[in-house]
């Protein structure tokens, strides 16, 4: 009689359990597909370990719930006087034991081809800087910083006034964009200059760190074409939450075209450092450059955040000597945030980043610095 | 037995001080109890209040109350003072109180030393707090502290470094105490495998304190020494490393982990026979199953760290040794449920605290299971999936038990019995808006939501809003907590000695409240008193 009522009973918590984790599952998000061979295979394993465990719980919580409804004192239940059972303690030790060899067996099989980086058709070296990425072409000589894209970083300012709603993509966007082909197994060489961070694109089904004084590999052979999102997941000081990344997976035409655009780029880039520019231009090429590298920390107004970043204008004035400015803005204070900026940005960027400093705020017209001064400075 | 005569018994204890010195030279284990479960309370409302400041933030996409900067102090103190303002001294505290008691000793093995380490704890906490007022802010780099980022901050990492060598002296005195108190001043016929499952689970955490709190102290007195007197342990540009670090870092952290859990494996264990009427389900597999979780804890840390770049090698040994604790882990809630089954059980408040635990800590134990899979790890490592594993560990795994133990036991420490009623809305309150919280960072972690990040992309939107609502919610409850608590110290029912129809144990065969002295005679133990046997026949 009591044990029918136990197995009814039981059925129908179980089935509450059921409908209750079904429901879960059906209201939530899981992880993504992703689009390349190891991002399947996390996704399959993922799936199936998430499988294995909701069926443990389920089976689990039934005989706790089906106890707790049968058996209180409320409904008389007498209590049993029994504590020990050798025989089911052998066997819920033995079985969760295969259940886990059960599991190990495909998370080793695709971690072993996860880290097989061998055979890679290029390389892309990822360097982690507060707070965007650099990335370095290893083959074909192509090389430029992806940061938080322009809108995103005016609406996410404290009392902008702007809905994040309005941008495309907000806080997901960069100006430039990592372009890869598709169908090409790429090895990713990470390292930071200053932190860690780590480089994570859900559709690629990895994360890795980057650490500054190491290289860590990592590889991706992406199978569609499409645009993929993703952030720095290791906290890496105050805007760690605005340094995402954006992968563009092309045709392998799409991407031999983008290189020969890029190389001519470069080109144009080492004419530039070489000429006398205006102080329009300057003022014009040093205010993006300000707002992508400088504003975090020394705000937009050049009024800095105290105490940490300081002020680089008080009253309008630029504070301190141009030649210190220089210095600091090439090799970076050490034991804080600023971090050298050579070898990192070209001699005019540097330049029309320093005039616009040193003039944006004034109302008076201040010392104008031209690339080639940057290089003299420097070696003097 | 020997309570007839406490009242005149305070003489032979020195100068009896009334008022605020009661309190600062007490040498009493149920006194410097007290004072560490209410010192902890307080640091769960701060903490508390700082969560709610990210989940305000966190409450829609787009920067509204705080900058980025603040943001991550807050994210830092949180779990500073959570780890180790609020649950770590909690489990002291019913040490403190319980442990005597349930061994039948007069007090704590090391009374003078016992004051000590409580009285330290504010000093440590006014020093972490302080960083908030100065310059350069709270530590702004997470709870542990990486370099090179941690080394960016301002001249309060000083304070921080040393407000936890002090935190970490503290918990050090306190477990030497405890072992001390449990290998020597047991009454007389309690062999270890008569002691209740609270004592044994003390007993090790205690080993596992000893075992890694200077770990902590050394990793971060490196870092001291990297930041301000010019060593490069952790910088490469020096020969150092900054990975070093979090190897360093996480073998004290990940038994730190364990400290956390084993105390409240044991409350449970002592809730769920006395409201199932029935003797606990396999005791010597408990213990020996607590010992394996302790052990693995020390061979597993680098499942925190598989995105560093490890050798295959070493990842299939961290991900293997790591699934492995699911036994053990898993034999403990089959006992649970196993004592339950085909019991007499009712429902009072701690009962329904410790089924809370039994179904939510399981939860968090089977999202640990998928994080140990290093593939997976690969996805879910740094996302708010791993934010919801460890909030369901230590919120609805440690925290929950301990508000178990605090209502099954306060009654014994105040003489009056808690309001029913309350108790009950308290927890009905807490484990809906926990749940509601907790869980939908699951599926903002799957969706690649990373952790630790002030504002985010507008798919997340819903699931955050959700979140907070229930952060929210959960944190209002937690006045009524309070209240209760407040209620039931000032009066009420008269409580029983035995309290709870089903309690055994020798703390519940001295009178409620239990007084300031009890057992200056030792009892005799036999197996009719013992926890685990059975003596309802």
């Amino acid at each position: 009689m009591k044990r029918t009522n136990e197995l009814i009973v039981a059925l129908a918590v179980m089935a509450v359990i059921v409908v209750v984790t079904w429901g879960l599952f059906a209201v939530g998000d899981n992880m993504s597909e992703g689009v390349t061979p190891f991002s399947k295979d996390v996704y399959q394993l993922h799936n199936q370990i998430l499988g294995i465990v909701t069926i443990i719980g389920v089976l689990v919580f039934t005989a706790m719930f089906t106890s707790i409804i049968v058996h209180r004192k409320s409904r008389g239940h007498e209590p049993a006087k029994f504590s020990h059972s050798t025989k089911a303690e052998i066997l819920w030790t033995a079985i969760p034991v295969l259940i886990l060899v059960v599991m190990a067996i495909p998370s080793t099989r695709v971690l072993i081809d996860m880290e097989s980086t061998g055979g890679a058709e290029m390389n892309i070296k990822i360097t982690g800087y507060q707070w965007l990425w650099k990335y370095d072409y290893i083959e074909d000589g192509v090389s430029f910083y992806s940061a938080l894209d322009r809108d995103s970083n005016r609406v996410r300012q404290i009392g902008s006034g702007e809905a994040p709603e309005s941008v495309d993509n907000y806080l997901l966007n960069v100006d430039n964009r990592l372009v890869v082909p598709v169908n090409t197994k790429i090895r990713f060489l990470l390292t930071s200059d200053d932190v860690i961070h780590s480089w994570w694109v859900p559709a690629l089904g990895w994360k890795r760190d980057a650490i500054p004084g190491m290289i860590n590999e990592a590889w991706t052979l992406i199978e569609e074409e499409g645009t993929y999102r993703g952030q720095c997941a290791e906290l890496c000081g105050k805007d760690h939450g605005f340094m995402p990344i954006v992968v563009e997976a092309v045709s392998r035409e799409a991407y031999d075209a983008w290189v020969a655009e890029q190389r001519q780029a470069i080109a144009a880039t080492a004419q530039e450092s070489s000429r006398l520019w205006t102080r329009a231009e300057l003022m014009d090429h040093g205010a993006g450059v300000y707002e992508a590298q400088c504003a975090a920390c020394h705000q937009a107004d050049g009024s800095g955040l105290q105490p940490a970043f300081p002020a680089l204008a008080m009253n309008g004035e630029p504070t301190g000597q141009l030649e210190d400015h220089l210095r600091v803005v090439l090799d970076g204070r050490e034991g804080t945030a600023m971090t050298g900026f050579r070898g990192r940005l070209e001699p005019q960027d540097i330049a029309a980043a320093l005039t616009y400093a040193r003039n944006a705020w004034s109302d008076e017209e201040g010392e104008i610095i031209q690339p080639s001064m940057v290089a003299e400075l420097d070696q003097g | 037995m020997s309570h007839d005569i406490t009242a005149e018994h305070d003489e032979h204890h020195g100068p009896h001080h009334t008022g605020l010195a009661r309190w600062v030279f007490s040498t009493n284990h149920k006194e410097i109890g007290t004072l560490y479960l209410v010192f902890s309370l307080i640091m769960f409302l701060i903490g508390g209040a700082m969560a709610l400041v990210i989940r305000a933030e966190l409450f829609a996409p787009g920067l509204q109350l705080v900058n980025p900067e603040f943001f991550n102090q807050m994210t830092t103190m949180h779990a500073l003072v959570m780890i180790f303002g609020a649950v770590m001294p909690a489990f002291v505290g019913l040490a403190n109180w319980m442990v005597p008691l349930m061994i039948g000793a007069p007090d704590m093995a090391l009374p003078r030393m016992n004051n000590w380490s409580f009285w330290i704890m504010p000093f440590a906490f006014t020093l972490l707090l302080a960083t908030l007022f100065m310059p350069t802010g709270a530590p702004a780099s997470g709870w542990t502290l990486y370099p090179p980022l941690s080394l960016q901050g301002g001249n309060s990492l000083a304070f921080v470094i040393f407000a936890i060598h002090l935190m970490g002296i503290s918990s050090i005195m306190g477990a030497i105490n405890i072992i001390a108190t449990i290998l020597n001043m047991r009454a007389p016929g309690m062999t270890l495998l008569r002691m209740p499952l609270f004592v044994w689970t003390w007993l090790i955490t205690a080993f596992l304190l000893i075992a890694v709190m200077p770990v902590l102290a050394g990793a971060v007195t490196m870092l001291l020494t990297d930041r301000f007197f010019g060593t490069s342990f952790f910088s490469a540009a020096g020969g150092g490393d900054p990975v070093l670090y979090q190897h360093i870092f996480w073998f004290f952290g990940h038994p730190e982990v364990y400290i956390m859990i084993l105390p409240a494996f044991g409350i449970v264990s002592e809730i769920i026979p006395t409201f199932s009427r029935k003797r606990l389900f396999g005791y010597t597999s408990m213990v020996y199953a607590t010992a394996s979780i302790a052990f693995l804890s020390f061979i597993v840390w680098a499942h925190h760290m598989f995105t560093v770049g490890m050798p295959l090698g070493a990842m299939l040994f961290f991900m293997y040794a790591t699934m492995v604790i699911a036994v053990p882990t898993g034999v403990k809630i089959f006992n649970w449920v196993s004592t339950m089954w085909r019991g007499s059980m009712t429902f009072e408040t701690p009962m329904l605290f410790a089924l809370g635990f039994v179904v939510l800590f399981t939860i968090g134990g089977f999202s640990g299971l998928m994080l140990a899979i290093v593939p997976a790890d690969f996805q879910y490592h740094d996302s708010y999936f791993v934010v919801a594993h460890f909030h369901y560990v230590l919120v609805t795994g440690a925290i929950f038990a301990i508000m178990a133990g605090v209502y099954y036991w306060l009654p014994k420490w105040t003489g009056h019995m808690y309001n029913e009623t309350l108790g009950k809305v308290h927890f009905w309150w807490s484990t809906i808006w926990i749940n509601v919280l907790f869980f939908p960072q699951h599926y903002l972690g799957l969706a690649g939501m990373p952790r630790r990040i002030p504002d985010y992309a507008v798919q997340f939107a819903e699931f955050n809003m959700i979140s907070s609502i229930g952060g929210f919610m959960f944190g209002i409850g937690q006045l009524l907590f309070v209240y209760i608590i407040w209620k039931c110290a000032r009066g009420g029912e008269k409580a029983t000695a035995q309290v709870w129809e089903g309690a055994r144990g020798l703390e519940w065969t001295v009178p409620s409240p239990a007084p300031l002295h009890t057992f200056d005679t030792p009892p005799v133990v036999d197996d009719s008193v013992a926890v685990h046997k059975d003596n309802l026949a």
